[in-house]
This record gives structure tokens, C-alpha cells and sequence, in this order.
């Protein structure tokens, strides 16, 4: 039965939980073109092509609604392995390689073509004799259809890094009878002569009838190389048009979305001086995998509050944990017109600085240690704060006390401070964070992804919180998250990470087209930027 | 070539081959200060080789399917040591009961694979630790069939049961009656100089028909041709020939080597060889170099994992009848025979330059040659500096943990140097 469409998602929804991050999706892509797949994080294209690869993790929370035609026929695909034989493949964004192994012995993993022998015919195909020369030629056909004219001899861990992309895709293209084949982020790790030869090589290979699905962010690379668009947002479809129907600025602006005002918490009585500079930032690299950023150049000015904002993997999150001494950093930052020491956590905290980590569960809290323990950790290892008697013992008198005023100002709610910090809710559990990042006096804030996986109620507290100790106390705070409206409702300047380095820094109430433009590392206009 | 480069790679090689140069050492050394004399070590080592290699070369395949160092074959010595005692118990002597002793090792052997298997995939990251553990454990099951089980409920002969208590005796007899002593190894014996001769030989004779039926490159059949030609000049010479033709032996006679014993360890390395070129090696080895990838093209990895600690432990189970029956050894310690046999086996391979994730059958033959030649000359040179044989025990318990720990250190510590190299060269 002929189809227009190779592939057709019909209706798809999928909740977990109560949480619904797909909601009423359709994708349809036609044999032999290119769809871009956009969206900012969370927007719902991940959990779009796990419904699509039957991942586990679907199944294991009761599956999901809706209709997934191949070719005008319904199918259920209910494992990757299943996908695969259907047809349909995938270029990981991590590459899925096996780095002692060669070039063919990779693009033949697991399909191995082997020959029987008497051994074989007894215990099975697991003994057949692996039939070298056959692979070879395959992978050879495979590596010359993407245009590599290196040898498939050639061990993968000596490769650099930019060949891997291109051996994945060999090893798709010599999986026989492909239909349709997913690029997830396939540019990221390529250089930009790579980049233009990956997407020559997706255009021969839609020629030849396959059809793509292309999941970026880089907006010129969807305009160079997309047939159709389909743009997601909070998990519901925002449109699907042709590439000849739009250009970038409408596709940046139907990405971020198109609220249009801005809710602010509270404007700023008093102007910032913009000659006083808390931070100085010079070529800052910080070695963090998977938010690793290259060559950060930044200043936070006094008494402002900040917004580090940027999809994710762009570095965002490598800022602060580089400055604090989490993670290697190297580059050249000033504190207050110091010099400043990096890859020193204590002398970071025994200098002002203080952080208030996106990862609250692993790297935030002592889960099982008290509220009170958890509020006055930091400062009793780096001031020696809350000890007494030649022994340094722990002063539980004034402990207890601190603790109790904390509780009492960020509403802390608790049956005791005694009570476990991980029996907290995440609202609860992020505002001992603030607590103990308060409890060192900072004169500087880091607060990272400070709504991560707390409720709607509790996150506009710790926005409030936030302003709060700006306004009151004086302290220059920097705020990064992935949830732009977040940052837009607090911030006086928003600095936006791509690829590892400041794009462009915009004021928050800078037009949706301009952040989704610079989210894609576009230039955006001179008069969006914040002065 | 140059110089310098030549320099570098020798570092490099001697780097990665720490342990094995370090064992080289230290066997010189004792046998420096020993004064046993060559003919003895020889001989000794000769026997050694012969009845150990079996086991060190179960270890190589769950090795390349990244479980590190089986420590868990003592479990597959357990399963041969009751197909022995069945075999005892049930009066079939000779070659016929070594035979019964190993098909009884088959499913026996298999089944405690499986089970090992099913344990150490839920302990993924740490499987030469649980299997070491595993090993201790099963020892207590182990004792508990033989002094309980046999016996009080599943009747056993007077030969192998202590008459008047309750299980199985401390030391059965391989000698005299069931006639298990040497079982494999006395099927045929040949002579150790003529089949040195004969092996170069063949390999002088395969190279050249090889060459001219150009199969081989030149450069190959001369090296062949000019080595195998060397070993057997080497052998002839009159202090070397006089170690095996008989004449510096007390009783006068040539030195011999039992035939099918090392016919079956070359047939291990060659299924291990020939295993790497099937499908299942080439899952084994994917397996083992990266789960989550070999998942996400769709291998089984528990199922992969499961066959590689099956086929170990069977085969580690045959290594201990060899092991059992060989020349020199003759009695069977009930409850104790199995407890170094992972120890030593493991010590050995990565004496041979293996590692937690690497290793090859020249390794493991090379390790157990070195190992044992440190155990002969340890008592030797515990005799000359201290006076006491019983030193050298010391010296070989000292040095098999010293290496296992070194070995694993070293491990850890490449994996630190070439995570750094990889985040470098990004």
C-alpha cells in the first residue's frame, strides 16, 4: 500500500506520571526529505523519539496514546532492536562505538556476516566464522557512500574525534532496508568543514529515497539543509511548515514562543553602575563533560542580578562549577579587582563567593545529615565558624539557633531543625541551600538551576528569595537556568551560552526572536542587546 | 629508525610489561642465590607447566569479556574434584575414570557458571572481587556436601567414607587401586629432544611450502626458518642437550613430556584462538569493551556474560583433573585442593603481562612459565639466606597477593593516564 508519508505519529501524548510532556503531537515525514525536528530543551523531541524507538523507558511508564503508521501501516514498536528491523535508525549524539574495535568490525557490530562450518551446525550460529574479506568490502561501500576515503582498517580509538559521526552513519547506511533514518544533534562535536560534509552527505543519502529526521538547534543548518519543519514547544506542536515558507527569525521566535510580556518580580529602584565590575571573566575553559565551556568572556557587574541563559550542553552550567572550583578551569578571573585563584573550592568560598549547585541531591545536601548540619557545614570547615574550645568542637548552642533564625526567614518548612534533609521537599531541600550559601556571608551568588524539580509554587518563592537577598542584603547574584522565562522575570541582563562561549548578552525584555536566534548562535541585532 | 624513537618504545614496552620484567628479576635473583642446579629447575618447571596451564588459560575469555580475572574457577575445581570422587567412589579406574570424572564436570560445571554468571551481572564493575568472594563461599557449600551430604545421605563406598564417622576422608589415593595417577599424563610419553626437533622441523618445512605456495611473505619464512633453526641448534648443543638426554638424571634415563596433556592445552589455545574469530568472540570482546554499546546494537550482554564464566569454569574444571592426575602430585586433598587454584591461576596470567581487560594465550603460557619458575627457585633461596626451606612458602604466598595487588593497581592507574590523554586530545 502506497503512503504519502514514510512515517506518520498521529496524536501522540505521554504522560509521566501526571507530568504531560507530549501532548496531542503529530509528526509526518515524507520518503526521501529532510525534517528538522526544533525545539528548546524540554520541549518534548526526546521523549518523541523514544515513543518512536519503543525505549524501554516508555513501556516501563505505561506506554503512551496515540497512532505510529509506517509507510500507511500501524505498527507498535515495543524495542530498538525492533525500530531497527522496521527500518528506522539512528545516529547518536553519543557515539555508540566501540573504541578497540576497527572501522568494520564497528559498522558491522552484531550483524556480523559469518559462514557455517560443522562446530556451527551443532551448537549454533553463535559459531559460525566470522567472514572478514565480506565485511570489509561492506564496510568499505558504507564509508565511501558517506564520502570517508579512510581506511577501514583503521582502529576507532585513533580517529579523531569529528571521523566518529561519520562511521555511525556508515554503520546506518549498511543496515539494509533503511527508511528512515534520526540525526540527533549530529553537528555538535564536528568542526564547521565537517559540518557542511555531514550535511552533504544527509542530502545524498535522502536522494537515494531514505528519509531524515534532524534534530538540531542550529537554525542555519535547518535552513541550509531542511525540506520541511516541524517546531515543538512544552511538549505540544507549535507548526509544521516548509523551509520556503519561513526564515530564521520566524522560526527563532516560534521556538522560544510568543508570550509576549514579560513578568517581572520587581524592578530595580536604584540604577547599576556599570563601571563597577564584581567579576571579570576572561577566557574561561572549563573541563565539564557534557556542559564543557571554551572561552567564556564576562562581566558581572556590582549589585546586579545576572541570567546565564542557553540551551543545554552549550556550557551554561560549566560556568559556575569551573569558577567554584568543582570542576578544571582555566582562563584568568578577577573578584572585586582581585586576582582569583581558580580550581581552589576552599579559597573560592573563603573569598565571598558562594554556590548554590544545580545538582541539589548529589552535590547540594548531606542527604541524611540534619538541616541544621547542612546550613552550617560550609561555613564551619571554611571560617571556622560554629566551633568552639581548642578541639574546634561543634557549638551546638549557636547551631541551633542560626539554624532556627533561618528556618524563620526563608520559611523553611520543617518539623524541626533536626529533621533530615532529605525527607524535604525540593522546594524545601533547594532553600537549605540558599541557607548554608547564606550562612558563609557571600558577597557573590551563584544560584544553578534553581527551579530544577520543584513545584510551580515553591519555584516563585525562590525567585522571590532570590530578589530578596539582592535587593536587602546587596549580594551580586548570578542565576543560571534553562527556563528563560525564569531569568527574564529576575535578571537585570541576560548573557546567553552557546557552543561554550557568550553569545550576546540581552535585556529581558529583548524579543523572543532575538533569544531564540542567539540560543542558535545567530548574531541578533544591535538594538536587542543590553547596553 | 632512529635512535631515540627506538629508546622511547623500549620504555614503553617495558612500562607495560612492569610485572613480567619484575618477575624476570626476581627469578634470576633467586636462582642466582639458590644453588639448585638448572637440570633440576628444569625439570621441575617442565612438570609444572604441564599440569598448570590448562587452568591459566580457562581465565583468558571472561577476561575479554571484560569480567576481569575469574577467581570464581575454584568453583569449576570444585565440580571436577566431585566428578573425581565419583568416579573413586564408583571403583572406574585408569583413563576411564579421568573420562567419567569429566563429563560429570560438564553439566556440573555449567550449571555453577550459570549461577556464577547470574551473580556477577548484578555486580557489574566488580566482578574480580565477587567472584574471589563467590569462590570462599562455595567452599563452605563444598564441605558441607562432603562431610555431611556424602555420606549421610547420598551413600557412599567404604574406600573413599571415614569408616565409623561421618563424611569424606582428608586425603584419597590416586595411586595403587584406582589407578587416576597419571592417568593422561602417562598415555603416551615422548621424548622432550626429538620432539624439539621435530616441532622446528615441521614449522621449517610448513614456512617453506607456505612460501612457495606464496602464501607467506619472504620477510616471514626466513624469520621462521632462521628461529625455529636456532631453537633446535640451541638444543643441540652439549650443555644444553645434556639437561634432557638422561645424563645428569639419577636414574639415567632421557627426559620425557607427556604427549596428550599438551595436546589438550594446545587444543585450549587453539579454541580460544578459534572462538575469537566467531560470532560469539567477536561479542565477547564487544561486550567487554563497552556494554552500553554492544546493548545498543542489540547483543544480550548478561546471556554474552553468562556463556563466557560457563565456558571458564568447565574448562577451568577439566585443568583441575590435568592438574589432579599429573606426575608428581598422586594424592587428592579432599577439602583444600581447590583453594589456591585461583589464586595462582590468576597471579600467574598477569605475571604473563595479561591485564584486568586483556589477554592472549602466550600470556597466560608465558606467565605460568614465569610464575613457577619463581615458586621452584623461592625455596631454593629462602634455603641459602635464611636457612630454612619454609621461608620460601612465605616468599610465594608474599609474591602471588604482591602481583594480584600490583596488577590491579596498574590497571587503575592506566585508566586514569588515558582518561587524561583522551580529555587532551579533545
Amino acid at each position: 500500500m502506497d503512503s504519502e508519508f514514510v512515517l506518520e505519529m498521529n496524536g501522540i501524548t505521554k504522560k509521566y506520571g501526571l507530568n504531560t510532556v507530549l501532548k496531542d503531537v503529530t509528526l509526518r515525514v515524507r520518503p526521501g526529505e529532510i525534517h528538522a525536528l526544533l525545539g528548546e530543551n524540554g520541549a518534548g523531541k526526546s521523549t518523541l523519539m523514544n515513543v518512536l524507538f519503543g525505549m524501554p523507558v516508555i513501556h516501563s511508564t505505561g506506554g503512551f496514546q496515540g497512532q505510529v503508521r509506517l509507510e500507511g501501516q500501524d505498527v507498535k514498536i515495543h524495542s530498538p532492536m525492533d525500530a531497527m528491523t522496521k527500518g528506522i535508525g539512528m545516529v547518536h549524539q553519543e557515539f555508540m562505538l566501540i573504541p578497540g574495535f576497527n572501522i568494520t568490525e564497528n559498522i558491522k557490530l552484531n550483524r556480523e556476516i559469518s559462514r557455517p562450518w560443522f562446530v556451527s551446525k551443532i551448537i549454533g550460529k553463535d559459531m559460525e566464522l566470522l567472514d572478514t574479506p565480506a565485511m570489509k568490502r561492506d564496510a568499505r561501500l558504507a564509508l565511501d557512500s558517506v564520502g570517508m576515503k579512510i581506511d577501514e582498517n583503521e582502529l576507532v580509538s585513533t580517529l579523531p574525534i569529528g571521523h566518529m559521526q561519520f562511521i555511525e552513519i556508515a554503520r546506518e547506511i549498511d543496515k539494509t532496508g533503511m527508511k528512515l533514518l534520526v540525526f540527533d544533534e549530529p553537528t555538535a562535536v564536528l568542526t564547521e568543514s565537517e559540518a557542511a560534509q555531514l550535511i552533504d552527505v544527509m542530502k545524498s543519502i535522502a536522494a537515494r529515497g531514505v528519509a531524515i529526521i534532524f534534530i538540531t538547534h542550529r537554525l542555519e543548518e535547518v535552513m541550509n539543509a531542511a525540506d520541511t519543519i516541524t517546531i515543538l514547544r512544552d511538549g505540544q506542536l507549535v507548526t509544521s511548515l516548509a523551509k520556503t515558507e519561513t526564515d530564521m527569525s520566524e522560526l527563532a521566535r516560534l521556538m522560544i514562543g510568543g508570550s509576549g510580556s514579560v513578568s517581572r518580580v520587581s524592578e530595580r529602584e536604584t540604577n547599576i553602575d556599570p563601571t563597577k565590575i564584581a567579576m571579570k571573566i576572561r577566557h574561561l575553559a572549563v573541563d565539564q563533560a557534557g556542559e564543557a565551556t571554551v572561552d567564556i568572556n564576562l562581566d558581572v557587574r556590582e549589585g546586579e542580578i545576572l541570567g546565564i541563559g542557553g540551551l543545554a550542553g552549550q556550557g551554561k552550567i560549566g560556568l559556575p562549577n569551573g569558577i567554584m572550583g568543582c570542576y578544571p578551569a582555566t582562563g584568568e578571573v578577577e573578584l572585586f579587582g582581585e586576582k582569583f585563584e581558580l580550581n581552589n573550592a576552599k579559597q573560592a568560598l573563603s573569598k565571598g563567593l558562594a554556590m548554590v549547585s544545580e545538582n541539589r541531591r548529589q552535590v547540594g545536601l548531606l542527604l541524611d545529615q540534619s538541616i541544621e548540619d547542612n546550613i552550617v557545614f560550609s561555613a564551619m570547615q571554611v571560617q571556622n565558624d560554629f566551633v568552639k574550645g581548642p578541639f574546634k568542637l561543634k557549638d551546638s548552642k549557636k547551631i541551633r539557633a542560626h539554624a532556627e533564625e533561618m528556618v524563620k526567614e526563608l520559611d523553611i518548612r520543617c518539623t524541626s531543625p533536626t529533621q533530615a534533609s532529605g525527607t524535604l521537599s525540593g522546594g524545601n531541600q533547594q532553600k537549605v541551600c540558599v541557607a548554608r550559601a547564606l550562612t558563609l556571608n557571600p558577597r557573590f551568588l551563584f544560584v544553578s538551576e534553581p527551579t530544577r524539580g520543584i513545584d510551580i509554587g515553591a519555584k516563585a518563592l525562590v525567585m522571590q528569595t532570590i530578589v530578596d537577598l539582592n535587593r536587602k542584603k546587596g549580594i551580586t547574584v548570578v542565576v543560571v537556568s534553562s527556563e528563560l522565562s525564569e531569568l527574564r522575570s529576575v535578571c537585570d541582563r541576560i548573557a546567553i551560552v552557546t557552543d561554550g562561549v557568550v553569545e550576546c548578552i540581552l535585556r529581558p525584555d529583548s524579543s523572543d526572536t532575538a533569544f531564540g536566534l542567539a540560543m542558535s548562535g545567530v548574531d541578533v541585532e544591535e538594538g536587542e542587546l543590553a547596553k | 629508525m632512529n635512535k631515540n624513537n627506538f629508546g622511547e618504545k623500549v620504555l614503553a614496552h617495558v612500562k607495560e610489561y612492569a610485572v613480567t620484567y619484575l618477575f624476570i628479576a626476581i627469578s634470576a635473583f633467586f636462582f642466582a642465590v639458590s644453588d639448585q642446579d638448572l637440570s633440576y629447575t628444569v625439570t621441575q618447571l617442565l612438570l609444572r607447566l604441564n599440569r598448570n596451564a590448562f587452568i591459566v588459560l580457562a581465565l583468558i575469555i571472561p577476561i575479554v569479556a571484560g569480567m576481569g580475572i575469574n577467581f570464581a574457577i575454584t568453583i569449576g575445581a570444585m565440580a571436577a574434584q566431585i566428578g573425581l570422587l565419583l568416579a573413586i567412589n564408583w571403583g572406574i579406574t585408569g583413563t576411564r575414570g579421568i573420562l567419567v570424572a569429566a563429563l560429570i564436570t560438564l553439566p556440573l560445571g555449567s550449571l555453577f557458571g550459570l549461577l556464577i554468571g547470574k551473580l556477577l551481572n548484578k555486580m557489574k564493575g566488580q566482578e574480580t572481587i565477587g567472584s574471589m568472594i563467590l569462590g570462599f563461599f562455595a567452599t563452605g557449600l563444598y564441605q558441607l556436601l562432603f562431610l555431611f551430604i556424602f555420606g549421610k545421605i547420598i551413600p557412599m563406598n567404604d574406600n573413599v567414607s571415614i569408616v565409623g564417622s561421618t563424611g569424606i576422608k582428608n586425603t584419597l589415593n590416586l595411586t595403587g587401586d584406582t589407578d587416576l595417577y597419571m592417568a593422561i599424563d602417562g598415555i603416551v610419553r615422548v621424548n622432550l629432544l626429538t620432539t624439539v626437533y621435530a616441532i622446528c622441523g615441521i614449522l621449517i618445512v610448513i614456512a617453506l611450502v607456505r612460501f612457495f605456495m606464496k602464501k607467506i611473505e619472504k620477510k616471514t619464512m626466513i624469520i621462521t626458518v632462521a628461529v625455529s633453526a636456532a631453537i633446535a641448534v640451541v638444543f643441540m648443543l652439549p650443555g644444553v642437550k645434556q639437561l634432557f638426554d638422561g645424563s645428569l638424571s639419577g636414574n639415567g634415563k632421557p627426559t620425557t613430556i607427556p604427549f596428550v596433556t599438551w595436546v589438550l592445552v594446545l587444543c585450549l589455545c587453539g579454541f580460544n584462538a578459534m572462538l575469537m574469530k566467531t560470532r560469539i568472540g567477536q561479542k565477547f570482546r564487544a561486550v567487554g569493551q563497552n556494554r552500553t554499546v554492544a546493548n545498543a546494537s542489540g547483543i544480550n550482554v548478561d546471556k554474552t556474560r553468562i556463556i563466557a564464566i560457563m565456558i571458564s569454569t568447565v574448562l577451568a574444571g577439566w585443568g583441575q583433573i590435568i592438574f589432579m592426575q599429573s606426575e608428581g602430585i598422586g594424592t587428592f586433598q579432599t577439602y583444600s585442593a581447590h583453594e589456591q587454584v585461583g589464586l595462582y591461576a590468576g597471579a600467574a596470567i598477569l605475571v604473563g603481562g595479561a591485564s584486568i581487560d586483556r589477554a592472549s594465550n602466550s600470556q597466560a603460557l608465558i606467565g605460568t612459565f614465569l610464575f613457577h619458575l619463581m615458586f621452584i627457585t623461592a625455596t631454593g633461596a629462602a634455603t641459602r639466606l635464611f636457612g630454612d626451606s619454609a621461608i620460601g612458602e612465605y616468599f610465594r604466598a608474599f609474591l602471588s597477593y604482591g602481583v594480584i595487588a600490583l596488577a590491579l593497581v596498574m590497571y587503575a592507574w592506566r585508566g586514569v593516564k588515558s582518561a587524561k590523554r583522551a580529555k587532551r586530545e579533545r
